[in-house]
């Protein structure tokens, strides 16, 4: 018993108990709020969103955080598991009735999908690093989401049907799975909140898990000093490409429940912004440092949402909240005070 | 007694310049090894050079009779060659226990899906992974600190915990360089102690480069003098002091 308690309260373990908590507290709380109260339109439809940025973020980090290579390329990896899932999900629908088990297959697809793209260009661009890496998966995003928009992809009765560039589709009383630029239309919308709560607890259940492990501890190595990596015997791209890998299977998962949130998706969505917003995310919330990310995420994603009635103000805004917050983290008064407050709170789980 | 690293007529150029050339050299089973000579003689590149990090441009490296011309600095550790860094090279943003069990990688082995499913087989592992990196960090005294960041250990901390992360990777020789620069007195006679300790629980050779001389001569079987890239001189501590062609090196004329 004592040592299940150690294994949560202990204080390598604080984090991670806190991460679980934390998103486990806040399900039920916006469940209760939007079962009990009328909550706006606007409030609930942020939510399956802010799921697959917490996501991507978590993702984005294992990379940028915990490995040291700068991805700017992210999106693209969303995309991929955006529409596979969106195929997936479309040429399922007459088979597989359940919602759910459409789901999880639709996102269990987007994310392998997503994780053999992430295979297959790591291979190059681990071979570089620094400035070259980041140029490369900016570059891969772009082209990701130049493919999809040239992607036309319809079933009818007589199977699959798919042309490049140009709609020579010829369908009969069949449906549009991709259509180029207009992307996936009509998709069937069955993720929901609690689906994208779960998949943020397997996410950070993952993302412990490889951390806490030999794999996790490489990783960390290889990104504070290259060299000695080697020389105790760590096979250093092997061990990037681990976590790019991870990476890009998570960032896949996490666009399969965004893409099956909306009956309509562009690829336009997926672009170069995207990919600098989720790194802002990470950054904000601290460079491996997970419970951050959850949060900046969180944060940064709903509030130009919600300064969105102040229309001509709303990045204004947004712009002062992020100096703010950046000064404010860097002054050491304000850091002894949540130090104290995480102490204070900790304190009560250990006696427990 | 058996050579474990034999090295034949090592030599390295970079550009036009031949940094070491003609290095013949051998280390037994057991032996505590010094690698001396002045600044700039090329000691550290002969470490290089073990490790891989360079490429040899002409000679042999033989481990335990195996030439390691093929293999690269990952190989040539799981080979048996552990090192530690003149310029401290730790994992800074990792624990002070996270950097000697991260080192155990190559032998203890379970894949990722064990590590997500926290299978028995990863549970059992990382458990002897702890344990033995406890054990070593007993051993040089800082099992006390094994939780806080490797880069805020003091110097000498360091410097230890370098020793004890090249340990980890179960060596069969241990190459040192300067593993006593900015110690005190009291803690080079520690660390001289501790090095003669875990060569005869380890059962491995040490070859170090140095330039406290005292812990040179005082725990040094045998010891090579490099100048200029070639070997100067080879033999006793009591030898090494009184060769005037060392001593003319060292002092000038």
């Amino acid at each position: 018993m004592k040592n299940f308690m150690n294994n949560l309260f202990g204080k390598k373990n604080r984090g991670r108990t806190f991460s679980f908590l934390m998103v486990i507290a806040v399900y039920i709380f916006v469940e209760v709020l939007t079962h009990s109260f009328r909550v706006s339109r606007l409030f609930t439809s942020l939510l399956v969103p802010t799921c697959c940025y917490i996501v991507l973020g978590l993702s984005l980090n294992l990379v940028v955080g915990f490995s040291g290579e700068l991805s700017l390329g992210h999106a693209g990896f969303m995309a991929v598991g955006a529409f596979s899932a969106v195929v997936v999900s479309g040429l399922t629908s007459s088979i597989i009735a359940n919602d759910i088990i459409r789901l999880i297959i639709s996102i269990i697809a987007g994310s392998i999908i997503s994780g053999l793209f992430g295979l297959i260009i790591s291979v190059p661009v681990l071979k570089l690093s620094g400035d070259y890496l980041a140029i490369v998966t900016l570059a891969f995003g772009q082209i990701i989401k130049s493919i999809i928009n040239n992607i036309y992809l319809g079933y009818d009765a007589n199977g699959m049907q798919f042309s490049f560039v140009t709609n020579t589709l010829n369908l009969e009383n069949g449906k549009m799975l991709l259509s180029g630029p207009m992307g996936a239309t009509d998709t069937a919308k069955i993720s929901n909140f609690t689906s994208g709560s779960i998949l943020i607890l397997i996410t950070l259940f993952i993302l412990y898990s490889l951390i806490n492990s030999k794999y996790g501890r490489a990783i960390m190595a290889a990104r504070d000093n290259r060299i000695a990596a080697e020389s105790i015997g760590i096979n250093v791209s092997k061990t990037k490409t681990l976590a790019f890998v991870t990476s890009a299977v998570l960032a896949g998962a996490s666009g399969a429940l965004y893409a099956l949130n909306y009956s309509t998706l562009q690829p336009a969505k997926f672009d170069f912004n995207t990919s600098i917003l989720v790194l802002v995310y990470v950054v904000f919330g601290g460079l491996g440092n997970i419970n951050g990310t959850i949060i900046a995420t969180t944060i940064l994603y709903i509030l130009p949402e919600l300064l969105r009635s102040l229309q001509d103000y709303r990045m204004l805004i947004y712009a002062i909240v992020l100096i703010v917050v950046m000064q404010m983290t860097n002054s050491s008064k304000l850091k002894q005070f949540v130090e104290s407050i995480r102490n204070k709170f900790f304190k009560k789980g250990e006696k427990a | 007694m058996n050579p474990v690293l034999e090295v034949k007529n090592l030599g390295i150029d970079f550009g036009g310049l031949t940094a070491v050339n003609n290095l013949n050299l051998v280390v037994n089973e057991n032996e505590i090894v010094g690698l001396i000579g002045p600044n700039g003689a090329g000691k550290t590149t002969v470490f290089n050079m073990l490790t891989k990090v360079y490429q040899p441009s002409r000679g042999e490296i033989y481990l335990d009779g195996k030439s390691t011309e093929k293999m690269d600095t990952v190989q040539v550790n799981m080979a048996g060659i552990a090192r530690t860094f003149q310029n401290i090279r730790l994992f800074g943003n990792l624990s002070v226990i996270d950097n000697v069990k991260v080192a155990m990688n190559n032998h203890h082995k379970y894949s990722v899906a064990d590590a997500i499913f926290h299978t028995g087989k990863r549970n059992n592992n990382e458990k002897q992974i702890t344990k033995k990196a406890e054990d070593l960090l007993e051993i040089f005294n800082l099992l006390d600190k094994k939780d806080i960041e490797a880069s805020s250990l003091p110097y000498g901390a360091q410097r230890r915990l370098e020793i004890a992360r090249a340990l980890a990777t179960d060596p069969k020789v241990l190459l040192l360089d300067e593993p006593a620069a900015g110690m005190n007195p009291q803690e080079t006679d520690e660390l001289m102690q501790t090095i003669r300790f875990v060569r005869d629980k380890f059962n491995i050779c040490v070859l170090l480069i140095e330039h406290d001389m005292s812990l040179v001569m005082n725990i040094c079987e045998r010891i090579y003098v490099l100048n200029y890239g070639t070997l100067l001189a080879k033999g006793s501590p009591d030898d090494i002091k009184n060769d005037p062609k060392v001593i003319k090196a060292y002092l000038g004329d």
